[in-house]
């Protein structure tokens, strides 16, 4: 009777499956956009899942952005290619997917590439557009531009469209002059049609109209049932920070 | 009837068996070799992309010959070795491509100090595109051994632990236990780091 127990007992570690190696805790996989550290706003947030949707209805490539608090102590470059195996970006025959990854506390930022594109969105293309597109805006604490322009940029990239760029182009001028118009828009050729008395109707709108689009956060993803095909990864890409 | 009761027995006990893990062994040995594919891929992606950027310091920077010629032997090195499958049933011969290996590691990680004290070549295009896919390769070759010490650490444990370990004795007695990278010197585990 004991030895029969015994054996009943060996036999069910049997099943019993471990780890092989301590794993960091990763986020669950709630849309195309992981926003953990809540950087991008809810507005930009739909924006960017709406161009990764369209890609992917295209293509079949899953592109997804993802915000981190931290990195729990691991390089970006380590964590990267294991979160994006856990949640299986991309299609499990063509490893198709691309995470655009962003940590706060570190202040890094990696693309992480799937096997199947590293043709396309090659290591060299990753790096120009992290250090050309991303991290011009991000330094300027503009997470929401950044993480526009990045996913548009691996888009594109991935279409074989995109242009490599010097850090320093002429576009990081573009902002500072489109707040410069609207600043003369707003004060000078407004009033002079409306009076004076308008100027403060318009900046309480506007600063409505302000605090709507930068809520931050608590961007759900409304049904869509979005969720990785079981691509793989293996550490291309690039990686910088801002 | 009886012969139809005999073949299920039969199949029964099959499907018994190789949900037991009879097959494990095998098949986490040829997991093993897949895993150690892709680590070669992932060096000989590297040995590639070193005369371009050979070529590129050179024209920036030919006073840094010194360096430039440790990163082409260490390369050569590299290349001349007899890299095949049985490499990894080779301790020493396993070993000794580590070490050449992390020569060239050296090396161009050397070369990549040295460089940062040229301006031009460092704005430039085509050596920031090398630069990157340098690192990138590099990152890759991390991943492909993680993934290879992983893949004969299953291999390793399957062996050694009990539903394989009677599988083992029984049926693939000569299939041994597998060795994995070994850290060479203190701390080879990093890229090594120099400062001026």
């Amino acid at each position: 009777m004991r030895l029969m127990l015994r054996i009943a007992l060996s036999l069910s570690f049997c099943a019993v499956s471990f780890s092989a190696f301590a794993e960091p805790q990763f986020p669950k996989l709630s849309g195309r956009v992981v926003d953990q550290a809540n950087m991008i706003s809810a507005s930009v947030e739909a924006e960017i899942a709406a161009l990764s949707e369209a890609h992917e209805q295209a293509t079949g490539n899953q592109v997804v952005v993802v915000t981190l608090p931290d990195l729990q102590g691991y390089a970006i470059e380590d964590f990267g290619y294991q979160l994006g195996r856990h949640w299986g970006i991309g299609q499990s025959d063509k490893n198709n997917g691309v995470l655009l990854i962003a940590s706060e506390a570190e202040r890094k930022i990696r693309i992480e590439v799937g096997y199947g594109l590293e043709g396309e969105l090659t290591d060299a293309i990753a790096s120009n557009i992290i250090n050309a597109q991303i991290t011009p805006s991000f330094k300027r604490a503009q997470f929401d531009a950044g993480f526009v322009v990045g996913t548009r940029s691996v888009i594109d990239a991935l279409g074989g469209e995109y242009q490599m760029r010097t850090a320093s182009s002429k576009k990081q001028g573009a902002p500072t002059n489109w707040v410069f118009l609207i600043f003369v828009v707003f004060f000078f050729v407004i009033p002079s049609l409306f009076g004076r008395s308008s100027i403060w109707a318009l900046i309480g709108l506007s600063a409505l109209a302000g605090s709507g689009g930068r809520g931050r956060g608590g961007g759900g993803f409304g049904g869509g049932g979005f969720g990785g095909g079981g691509g793989s990864f293996g550490g291309g890409g690039a990686s910088g920070g801002w | 009837m009886v012969l139809f009761t005999r073949l299920a027995f039969l199949s029964a006990i099959l499907m018994l068996l190789s949900s037991c893990g009879i097959n494990n062994i095998p098949t986490f040995d040829e997991q093993v070799k897949a895993a150690w594919s892709q680590v070669e891929n992932q060096y000989q992606r590297r040995a590639d992309l070193i005369p371009n950027l050979v070529e590129t310091v050179k024209g920036f920077a030919n006073q840094e010959k010194d360096t430039l010629t440790a990163v082409v032997e260490a390369r050569s090195k590299v290349s001349s070795m007899q890299v095949d499958s049985n490499l990894i049933n080779d301790p020493q011969k396993l070993q000794q491509f580590e070490q050449a290996q992390q020569q060239l590691s050296g090396a161009l990680s050397r070369l990549m100090v040295v460089v940062e004290r040229y301006p031009d070549l460092k704005s430039n295009q085509n050596f920031l595109a090398l630069q990157s896919q340098l690192e990138g390769t590099e990152n890759r070759i991390a991943v492909s051994r993680r993934d290879y010490i992983a893949a004969v650490q299953l291999y390793n444990v399957e062996i050694r632990t009990f539903p394989g370990r009677i599988w083992h004795s029984l049926m693939y007695s000569e299939m041994a236990l597998r060795e994995t990278f070994e850290a060479t010197a203190e701390n080879a585990d990093q890229a090594p780091k120099v400062s001026f």
